[in-house]
This record gives C-alpha cells, sequence and structure tokens, in this order.
C-alpha cells in the first residue's frame, strides 16, 4: 500500500488523474455560463444597446477553484485513501475466525460482531478466504472457506446462543481439522475445561490469535426460597474491585402487563466472585415474579426464570375435630401441616373465611357435611381452580354424604360404613399400596414396602369409577380418587389424614403425592426421582440476549432428562410446563462458578478496542458531492438566475441538509389548533356529501349571524369525523340525521357519551318536520332511534315554555328551521322543579341540555353560500322570511345557551335583588 | 362572460369611495345632448338658472307669470344650459401589457382595465357618456354600457407585441384617456396626440409599468424577448446594461410628458406594485380639471 503522510491509498496510480486538474481549470475558464431566457416588455428599449465588454463573462476565480478541489476530491477519494493504515504484514492463506457464540458472549455480541467484520474486511483486502465458526453451532464436514466479503455479508445472521459450548463436541470437531490456516478466536472470557485441547487443535494448523472483551462476565443463579425471603446470588468471573449491580423482578402486574416489580442492589464484595442477596417480598409479589435479570446486562446468563419453586400455594386446612381432647399427633391435620409448612403458607380459620382469602389449595380433614352456603362457595371456588383436597375418617364413614347420589364436593359415591382390615377383630393382613398407573399423576414414584392400610372408606363401583381412580391398594380397592369440576379438580383420600388408618401419612411418599397433586411446592431442584413418569414441554424459551420468547410447538421430554438437563440445544434454557406444575431450566445453576480464561503466553491477546482503519473514499465522495451542490448554487447566483421563489426553494433544499430539530406540527396538532383558537361551530360527516355541505352551510350562515349579533365571533365551522377527530374541542354538534348514514364504532360511541357527560351539545335534526311527527315515525326517525340507542341520553320533553332556551338571548316561543314543528325535544327537567312565588320560571336543571332533537331543518333555513346569499327558501313571501329569522334567533339562542349554560335563568332572581336593593 | 362581469365587480369595487366624476364640459355645441353637466350659462336644460326681464320677441308662452305676477314687468325663466361629455377611452391590449414579474402581483393589462372600468363607472354615474376609441364602441351613458365597455376591454383577441393608440373616430372636443405602457414605437403615440389635439380633443395619459421594468435586476448571460417573441436582445453581462436601459426610460418617460404638455393632455406614470386606488385618484383629478 502506498502510503502518504499518514494516509494509505490502495489505487495509488488513480492519483495521477491530479495532473489533468490544470487542463480542467483552462477548459473551465474558456467556457461562458449558458444564457437564460427572459420575456421582458422593456426588451424594445434595449434594442441598439451593445455590450461594453465584448469578451464573455468569464468564470470566477472561486468557482473555478471549488470545481477544481471537487474534481480532486473525487479523484482521491476512487484513489482509495485510508487513514490509520494497517501496516503489519498481509497474512496469507485461509483465515478462521471462532466465536464462542455463549450467552457470555451476549453481552456484547455487536461489538464482537464488528470485530469480526474488521477482520474480514482485512482479509478481504489481502484476498484472503475465510471461515467464521462458532463453537456453539459447529458446521459439519470441512471447514467452511469464502471469500471474505461473503462471510461479511452473513455476519448479521449470528446470533449467540443461550447455553455453553458441548466440550466433548468441541474437542472433537478441533482435533479433526484438516489443512493449514490462521484462527482469529472470540472467546468469551470464561475458563472451560475444553479450551486446552481447542487451542492446542488450531495450533496444530498455525498461527492463533485470541480477543477478549475486557468487560465482566455477570451471571445470576436461580432465586431460592430461604427463610421466609427470596435469595438471590450472582457470579462473576473477574474478582476485582467492589461492584454493584441492580437486579430486578420482573412479571406481570394484577392487568396482564408485564412490568418490574420489585429491584434491588447486589454488591460484589472487593476481590469476591458471588454476591447474595436476600429479597423479601409481601407472597401476592413473590408470586407474580416471572423471572429475575441483572439489570443493564443483555445476556442469557443475566436472567433467571422462576417456577414454582418460588411460588407458595396457600392451604388451607380445615378439619372437623378441633375440639377433642386429644394428643398432637392425633390431630387430623398434624401430619399435613408437618409436610406442608416447609413448602406452603397456610391457612386456619372457618371456611367462610378461608374462602375470601382463595386460598390454592382447601384441605377437608374428616369433613362430612358443610353448609348449603358454604357448599355453593366451594364449588364455586373449584369451578375457578381450586382443589379441595378430602380425607376420610370416622365422621365422613358415619355420615351418609355421598350415598346415594354423588356429591358435587365428592369425586365417587361411597358406600356405607367403610371397612377394617388387619385389626383385631378382623381377618386379613393390613393392604399394601399397589404400583401407580401410567395415567395417575402419582406414575413414576416408588411405593415403600412399609406403607399399609388398616381402614377405609370404600367407594361405590360405578361405571366412571375407573378413570376416577389414581392409586388403589393391593386387591385393587381405590386409595386416591379424583373428580375434575370445571378448572379445579376434587381429590379424595380414602384414608384418615393422620396415622389411625394407615401408615402412608407416615412415609415419604406421602409428601411426594402431596407435591404431584400441585399441594406442596417443591423446595428446590426436583430430583430424577420426583420427575420419574412425567412428560414436560417447554412453554418459554431464553434466547442468547436473554429475551424470553414462546417457544412454539417442541416435543416434549422425560421428566428424568428434564431432572439432568443442563442448557444445550435439545433443552434450551426456559420454562418447562409438566401437567399442573411448570419448572424454570435456567443458563446458570446453583453450582456454577464462573472464572475468567488464562491462556498461555505464547497466544497473543488482545482487548477488543483497536485502533480502526478508517476508509476516507465515502468521506471524499461525500465532500466532491457537497462541493459539486455548492457549485450548481453558485453557478445560478451567478447567471442571475437565483431570485425570489427560487431562492426560497433553494434555501428550503438546503434546510434539508440541517439536521432537523424542531418536531413538525402533526395533523392532529394542526386540527387542534384550528378547533380551540376560537369558538368554532362542528358538524358530523354523515358521509352524504350534499347533506355535509348544507351542514356546514348552514353553520356558516350561524356563525355570521352569531359574529353580527352578538359577541360570539366563530370561526368557519368545522366538518367532524366522529371516528378520527376529537370531540371535546367543540361546544355544539350539529348531527343532521340521514336514514342510510352508518353508525358509528364502539369507540366512537365511547367518545360521544364523554362528550356528552361533560357537557357537549348535539342538535339532532331529523329534517323531516313537515312531514313526521316526534316518535319514529319516518326513516330518519328510525335512524335516529337507531343512533341514539347507544349514547347516554336522558330522559327528553318537550322544551317547556319557561325554558332557558326560551330567552338565552332573544324571547322566542317557536324553534322553527326550514319547518315549524312543535316537536323540539331537550333534557328533562327534574320532576321536583319548583316554581318560587313571583319568579316567571321554575328553577330547572343546572345544566346544559346534552342534546336537542327536532326535524326542523335548522342548517338548510340558516345556510348561506359563500357570498352571503341564503341558499334555500324558507316559507312564502314575508311570513318566510320572518320565519328564517326565528331560525337564526333560535339559531342564537341554542348557541348562547351552550356557551353560557343556565346563566339567563340566574336572571329571574333580579327582581328579588333589585327589591332588596331598595330600588 | 364571466370575465367581464369579474372586471365590473372590481371596478365597481373601486369606484366606491369616490364622489361622482364629473367631467369638465368645455364649450362643444357639436355633441351636446342634454345631461347632467351645468355650462354655467342660459341654455336648454332642466334647472333654474335665473330670471331674464321678457324682451322684445319672447314668445308669450315662455313669460313666468308666477314670477311676474310678484311685479310690474315680465319675466322669463330660463334655464341652465345642460350637455353631457363624451369620454372616449383607450386601454392598451398589446401582449407585453400581459407581462408581471410576481405572481401575486396583477398583470399590467389587468391594473389597466380596472382603472379604465373604475373610470368609466365614475363617469357613468356622473351621467357621462363613455366609449372606446376607433369604431368599435360609441360613446353611449348608461350603466348597459359598462357591461359592454367590460366586455370589449377584455377582449384579447390576436394582440400586437406592442400597441398603438387607436385615434379614429374620436370626437371632436371630447376628452380621451389613453393607458397603456407605451413600450412600443412612440410614433405613433405622437401621431394619435397631435391628431387629438387638433380635434381640440384633452385627456390623459396614464403609463401603467411593472415594477421589474422599473428596476431591471437583471445580471449574467441573457436573451430578452418581447411578450410575443417577435423582439430580442441578447446581452452578455445584462447587469451593465442597467444604466443605459433606465436612462432610455427615463427618456421615454419624459417624452411622453412633454408630448403630453404640447398638446394639453395630462401624463402619469403608475406602476402595478402601488395601490391601483392612487391611479384612480389622479384619474378623477386629471379628467374634472379645468383647462
Amino acid at each position: 500500500m502506498f502510503t502518504f503522510a499518514g494516509i494509505g491509498f490502495t489505487a495509488p496510480w488513480l492519483l495521477l488523474g491530479l495532473i489533468a486538474l490544470p487542463i480542467l481549470w483552462l477548459l473551465l475558464r474558456a467556457v461562458p455560463p449558458a444564457p437564460i431566457r427572459r420575456r421582458f416588455p422593456g426588451v424594445a428599449l434595449l434594442l441598439g444597446l451593445s455590450d461594453e465588454d465584448q469578451q464573455s463573462d468569464k468564470t470566477p476565480w472561486w468557482l473555478l477553484l471549488l470545481r477544481t478541489l471537487a474534481v480532486a476530491a473525487v479523484i482521491i477519494g476512487f484513489a482509495g485513501p485510508v487513514l490509520n493504515p494497517d501496516d503489519r504484514v498481509p497474512g496469507s492463506g485461509p483465515m478462521l475466525v471462532v466465536m464462542d457464540g455463549t450467552w457470555a458472549d451476549a453481552r456484547d455480541w455487536p461489538r464482537r460482531v464488528a470485530r469480526v467484520g474488521e477482520a474480514l474486511e482485512a482479509a478481504a483486502r489481502d484476498g484472503r478466504t475465510a471461515a467464521v465458526v462458532t463453537l456453539t453451532d459447529l458446521p459439519e464436514g470441512d471447514l467452511p472457506f469464502q471469500a471474505a466479503e461473503a462471510w461479511a455479508q452473513r455476519l448479521p445472521s449470528l446470533v449467540p446462543r443461550a447455553w455453553g459450548v458441548d466440550g466433548d463436541a468441541a474437542v472433537e470437531w478441533a482435533e479433526g481439522l484438516s489443512g493449514a490456516f490462521e484462527t482469529l478466536w472470540l472467546s468469551d472470557g470464561l475458563e472451560q475445561d475444553w479450551r486446552a485441547p481447542v487451542l492446542a487443535g488450531f495450533e496444530t494448523r498455525g498461527a492463533v490469535r485470541v480477543f477478549e472483551s475486557p468487560r465482566p462476565v455477570l451471571a445470576l443463579a436461580p432465586a431460592r426460597f430461604e427463610d421466609g425471603a427470596i435469595a438471590l446470588s450472582a457470579r462473576r468471573a473477574t474478582p476485582g474491585q467492589e461492584q454493584t449491580v441492580e437486579v430486578s423482578g420482573r412479571g406481570l402486574d394484577p392487568n396482564g402487563v408485564e412490568r418490574e416489580l420489585a429491584r434491588a442492589p447486589l454488591t460484589f464484595a472487593a476481590g469476591e466472585t458471588q454476591a447474595e442477596l436476600a429479597l423479601s417480598l409481601p407472597p401476592e409479589l413473590r408470586n407474580r415474579i416471572t423471572r429475575f435479570q441483572i439489570e443493564g446486562v443483555r445476556s442469557a446468563g443475566a436472567v433467571s426464570l422462576t417456577d414454582d419453586g418460588l411460588k407458595r400455594r396457600e392451604v388451607a386446612l380445615i378439619s372437623g375435630r378441633d375440639d377433642r381432647e386429644a394428643l398432637q399427633l392425633l390431630s387430623p391435620t398434624h401430619y399435613l401441616q408437618q409436610a406442608l409448612a416447609p413448602t406452603a403458607d397456610l391457612i386456619d380459620g372457618s371456611l367462610d373465611d378461608v374462602l375470601l382469602a382463595n386460598p390454592d389449595v382447601i384441605v377437608l380433614a374428616d369433613v362430612a357435611t358443610v353448609t348449603e352456603a358454604e357448599s355453593t362457595a366451594l364449588t364455586e371456588w373449584i369451578d375457578q381452580g381450586g382443589l379441595l383436597l378430602r380425607f376420610a375418617g370416622p365422621r365422613l364413614a358415619a355420615s351418609d354424604i355421598s350415598r346415594d347420589a354423588e356429591d358435587p364436593l365428592m369425586p365417587v359415591r361411597l358406600r356405607a360404613g367403610g371397612r377394617s382390615v388387619g385389626g383385631a377383630m378382623s381377618w386379613g393382613e393390613p393392604k399394601a399400596l399397589r404400583r401407580f398407573g401410567d395415567t395417575s399423576p402419582f406414575f413414576g414414584l416408588t411405593v415403600p414396602g412399609d406403607v399399609t392400610v388398616n381402614a377405609q372408606v370404600m367407594a361405590q363401583p360405578d361405571p366412571n369409577l375407573a378413570e376416577r381412580t389414581i392409586a388403589s391398594l393391593a386387591d385393587g380397592t381405590p386409595l386416591v380418587t379424583r373428580k375434575r369440576v370445571g378448572q379445579g379438580q376434587v381429590v379424595l383420600f380414602h384414608v384418615t389424614a393422620n396415622a389411625e388408618w394407615s401408615t402412608l401419612p407416615l412415609s415419604g411418599l406421602f409428601v411426594q403425592m402431596l407435591e404431584r397433586l400441585a399441594v406442596s411446592t417443591r423446595p428446590a431442584r426436583p430430583s430424577a426421582q420426583d420427575l420419574a413418569g412425567t412428560t414436560w414441554t417447554a412453554d418459554m424459551v431464553l434466547n442468547g440476549f436473554g429475551q424470553v420468547e414462546d417457544a412454539g410447538t417442541v416435543p416434549g421430554i422425560k421428566g428424568e432428562a428434564l431432572a439432568a438437563a443442563v442448557p444445550s440445544p435439545a433443552t434450551p434454557p426456559g420454562l418447562y410446563a409438566g401437567e399442573d406444575r411448570r419448572i424454570a431450566l435456567n443458563v446458570i445453576s446453583d453450582d456454577t462458578t464462573l472464572s475468567a480464561t488464562t491462556w498461555p503466553a505464547r497466544i497473543p491477546v488482545e482487548g477488543l478496542a483497536v485502533t480502526r482503519e478508517t476508509l476516507l473514499k465515502g468521506a471524499l465522495l461525500s465532500l466532491a458531492l457537497g462541493l459539486l451542490a455548492l457549485d450548481v448554487l453558485a453557478s445560478l447566483w451567478l447567471a442571475g438566475r437565483l431570485r425570489g421563489a427560487r431562492t426560497v426553494a433553494v434555501a428550503l433544499g438546503l434546510a434539508l441538509f440541517i439536521p432537523q430539530g424542531g418536531e413538525a406540527q402533526t395533523p392532529e396538532d394542526t386540527f387542534a389548533i384550528e378547533a380551540t383558537s376560537e369558538v368554532v361551530l362542528a358538524h358530523v360527516i354523515t358521509g352524504d356529501t350534499a347533506l355535509d355541505d348544507i351542514a356546514a352551510a348552514g353553520l356558516r350562515g350561524l356563525s355570521e349571524t352569531l359574529f353580527n349579533r352578538t359577541s360570539i365571533e366563530p370561526l368557519e365551522p368545522i366538518a367532524v369525523n366522529l371516528e378520527t377527530d376529537e370531540l371535546s374541542f367543540f361546544p355544539f354538534l350539529y348531527w343532521p340525521v340521514t336514514p342510510d348514514q352508518p353508525l358509528p364504532s364502539q369507540e366512537a360511541y365511547g367518545r360521544l357519551n364523554t362528550y356528552l357527560r361533560t357537557g357537549g351539545m348535539i342538535l339532532f335534526d331529523t329534517r323531516d318536520g313537515d312531514v313526521a311527527g316526534f316518535g319514529g315515525g319516518s326513516p330518519n326517525g328510525r335512524k335516529l332511534q337507531q343512533l341514539a340507542r347507544a349514547l347516554d341520553v336522558p330522559p327528553l320533553e318537550p322544551v317547556p315554555s319557561d325554558h332557558v332556551l326560551t330567552r338565552t338571548f332573544y324571547l322566542l316561543q317557536d324553534f322553527p328551521g326550514r319547518h315549524n314543528s312543535r316537536d323540539v325535544w331537550v333534557e328533562a327537567a327534574p320532576p321536583d322543579a319548583q316554581s318560587v312565588d313571583g319568579m316567571p320560571f321554575r328553577n330547572l336543571n343546572d345544566n346544559v341540555t346534552p342534546v336537542v332533537i327536532g326535524g326542523n331543518d335548522w342548517a338548510a333555513a340558516w345556510a348561506v353560500d359563500m357570498r352571503g346569499n341564503r341558499m334555500f327558501p324558507v316559507g312564502r313571501g314575508f311570513a318566510g322570511e320572518r320565519q328564517r329569522e326565528i331560525a337564526l334567533r333560535f339559531g342564537v339562542n341554542l348557541i348562547m345557551h351552550v356557551l353560557t349554560g343556565n346563566y339567563k335563568s340566574d336572571q329571574v332572581h333580579v327582581p328579588a335583588l333589585l327589591d332588596r336593593l331598595g330600588q | 362572460m364571466s370575465h367581464a362581469a369579474d372586471l365590473r365587480a372590481h371596478g365597481e369595487t373601486l369606484a366606491g369611495p369616490l364622489p361622482a366624476l364629473l367631467a369638465d364640459a368645455q364649450h362643444l355645441a357639436q355633441s351636446v345632448v342634454l345631461g347632467a353637466h351645468g355650462r354655467r350659462r342660459a341654455g336648454m336644460g332642466d334647472e333654474f338658472w335665473q330670471y331674464r326681464p321678457a324682451m322684445p320677441g319672447d314668445e308669450a308662452r315662455m313669460i313666468d307669470w308666477r314670477r311676474s305676477g310678484r311685479s310690474d314687468a315680465h319675466f322669463v325663466q330660463e334655464k341652465e344650459w345642460q350637455a353631457a361629455q363624451s369620454v372616449l377611452l383607450w386601454v392598451d391590449n398589446a401582449r407585453s401589457m400581459e407581462f408581471t414579474s410576481d405572481k401575486a402581483r396583477p398583470t399590467k393589462a389587468a391594473r389597466a382595465r380596472l382603472l379604465a372600468m373604475a373610470v368609466s363607472i365614475l363617469l357613468v354615474r356622473g351621467g357621462e357618456r363613455v366609449g372606446l376609441s376607433g369604431l368599435g364602441l360609441p360613446p353611449r351613458s348608461g350603466p348597459v354600457q359598462l357591461l359592454r365597455l367590460a366586455a370589449a376591454i377584455s377582449d384579447t383577441g390576436d394582440a400586437p407585441d406592442f400597441g398603438a393608440p387607436e385615434a379614429r373616430g374620436m370626437l371632436p372636443r371630447s376628452r380621451a384617456l389613453f393607458v397603456s405602457d407605451f413600450m412600443g414605437d412612440p410614433a405613433p403615440v405622437t401621431a394619435a396626440l397631435t391628431k387629438a389635439a387638433d380635434r381640440g380633443i384633452k385627456g390623459a395619459i396614464l403609463q401603467i409599468l411593472d415594477p421589474q421594468e422599473e428596476a431591471f435586476p437583471f445580471d449574467g448571460r441573457t436573451i430578452f424577448e418581447s411578450m410575443g417573441g417577435s423582439v430580442r436582445h441578447e446581452t452578455l453581462k445584462a447587469g451593465d446594461l442597467r444604466d443605459r436601459y433606465l436612462e432610455r426610460l427615463a427618456a421615454r418617460k419624459a417624452m411622453l410628458a412633454d408630448l403630453a404638455r404640447a398638446t394639453g393632455w395630462q401624463y402619469h406614470c403608475h406602476h402595478t406594485g402601488q395601490s391601483a386606488a392612487s391611479a384612480l385618484l389622479w384619474l378623477f383629478g386629471a379628467l374634472e380639471r379645468d383647462h
């Protein structure tokens, strides 16, 4: 590369073109600017005038300089200048770029991709082939060496994975490589035991360079529940100075919107790689959290999904024999409390009280009957997803519940009395449990041999007994039965919850069964045995950047496999859903430790920040373009063409190059400003153009009348589209009714109702006062009923003679438009409106009537064209003009009423005030 | 013809604020027609002028008996001699008048027609007879004549690049108004004005110019063309021509003013950038003035 003053040139021979510049200078000087043709009547006076200087206008020197500079910039630009040229000896042979592509890479992925891009660019300049490989996504077969440019184009499609590198596969792959190539390894900065063999594999093929980001690797371990608080633990790879990170818990709020629910700082002490935090949250909040993440770190390792392990179920324990004086161990709920206390929040109280708390599970231990009200409430609660867990006992056995007909709160019918086996007074041995069937939720649990049942209640052999049985004794009699009700279920253990009838509550199986029924929640990561026999499917998965994505349809995996799973392509980290439970598989597990890489001294390690080569070609060509644009302006100016409107156009063109700082006014803003700068009357767009024009003309006429006669000075009326426009700007809407106008949408109705409730007024005009009375006899009237059905219209009455509309400006008793019907309806006065002695008017409602309904075609009577002439005849002769005048007066009164409310109503007190003043 | 109607409406608007324009009626026997103009002398008319003692030769029916009954002598009532004045307009309709340097500004032709119509309206309102010079539209009075005038001066037809005044058909001792930019050959103007002066016609010349024609704000290599394209002039440095152009324009104006002075006419130069009302005021004064 030819280098000059710190700038290298990729194509230095092109610089010879600069020699041509002086020739260009001479050529440009010789050519005069093109003439302008101009129409000008004064040419007659110019005839015979000759130019004093016969030589043409020369291009001024500065314009020549401008053009020469532009051409020079083009020549230099195409010569390929490079700032900070990389002077290293160009490598030869193929180059392999290896990226780890793990979750730890995601934190500065764009910078890594940019670094790979730089390397590929360098390779492309040297004409080398290259291959880009991510270790999480190993290529099949030979290394895909291609032209470096081809790889550069595919760079944006590379993504980091949410799992680590499969060490064995990577080592095998590295050892199987063949050929000679140079390697550039972008490591994620975490020490792994497979790194050394893989490095050795690369070194046998050629030189290896390593790039590592200096940014620390941070990871968040799964949240645990410890001592009533959430224990969070963060890891970092390099022990260093004290560092504080923010950890936030996110989840759905009651409205179903995901938001940050908790946030706490987490501090790594100096020299430590682990930081702990105990986060105490209210149970309601805690149960909502779906994931914790380290703020500001974009990596799957910084996110830990939470599952049922963090959720604490609320379990209500209710037993029928609380009042009995007995040993603690004989209490019906003692073993349940022992089993559930570590993993669930227990609620005590009467059934009424606990139902209010809406627990997840209600346990009825030997409770036979409940009141009818309680039964109804319980059924409803089960329907909505509650789990009713019942245990048998002497009371249940003695009662008649679910004897002849199945009780809604029992899964099966029971036979009277129950049975007792293996006791002193009975034949036979105590019965053991049979292995769980594969349809049972307990499938996979091992049955200990020492669990025996002495007594139980017996289920009636009904047709559906078999499918409801989820656990049975060795002789086939049901031990646990279940019935699904709505979204919830009713489960009955046919034995007691204490050790009276069986040894089941004493065994570990009891706890496991409760867990499988989702009564208790598992304390920690489930073991393979806990999950044996279950199938799980991914619900949500994490991508490498720590974003939660929908998993789509993926095959389910065995519970045993899930228990032992580490994040991998087959089991991506995410949330796995089983029958009633969800298990999170996180990138970081409890026993993950992070440590920084150590490379052999012979390997050169660079940080990501290097001095970049900067290609100046684009900048120079832009400069040339800019100079040429300036040249256009200057030439125009010289030729005298840059005047008047053109100057404005050019200034506008220049303004395009200036970054736009201000925010342009949106059409909505313009509309709002137009509608609110003055009082504006508005009409609703009906879709019938002729009708809309009449409405606009009518409001224009009314506006003019108001302007001339009153202090209201409205602007030009505005047409309002109910679907898109904001209504609250308008005090008054005129709505002509036509049979074929479309009904507004639900949202529009919502806005209209708000408008009516907050003081707006709509004047409905059916325009058929000449042929139809009020009440829907005409097509327009029926359409009005349809339109107004969804509106919040108060009770109506014909305008009473003392309504404030009759005297807001003019004294009126008739409200004619083009028709003279008396049917004009307004909001009814309250029934208790009182007439005060000596007052001509009642004290009527305090508000502006939200609607005025009539059919007098007012707009036609008010309408004026653009010249101010009346558009439609009203009546005949003088009487007609009088009617039009009254119509206008009605309009004035109406607008006055809208704008001043019942102000004129208050004037009824004037006589009293005058009287008090002694007048 | 909506264009004519618009023109008339605008003319009405402009003429509104002024009192009725009464042209100064010269002593002119031939063109006497009874009208609203008192001639300050006894003659035929409607208005009372004076009583004079009856003279021998007065017919008995001419004696004003009411006045005579109050004295011993006989008196005759004389009326004031009233006559209408004819005013002839020439509005240049040449292509050069269609020029305007700015879209927001009216063309010279539009301004000329507007002023002509305004003056016509004032004259008609004052009872005068207005017509076009030439043989197209002889002077008549009355509002219908305004319609005909508006139609006639709005008719551009195919016009030459530069106009020449029409001096035919001018009634002797009437009044005349020439409106043009007077950019073309000055010889026809001189001839027309001389001919008019020979017939005792007095009047006004209104020169209408665009502001650009006064400023000549051009630069660089330019080919100037007349509006019709018949005349063209190329220059390499338009800026250098400015001074000489302005000299020539001033000379043309001076020539027109001299010509007007010599023939007893009035001259005024009006720019389309100015208010039309100022030009109308001047016209009002010029046609009213008594010479």
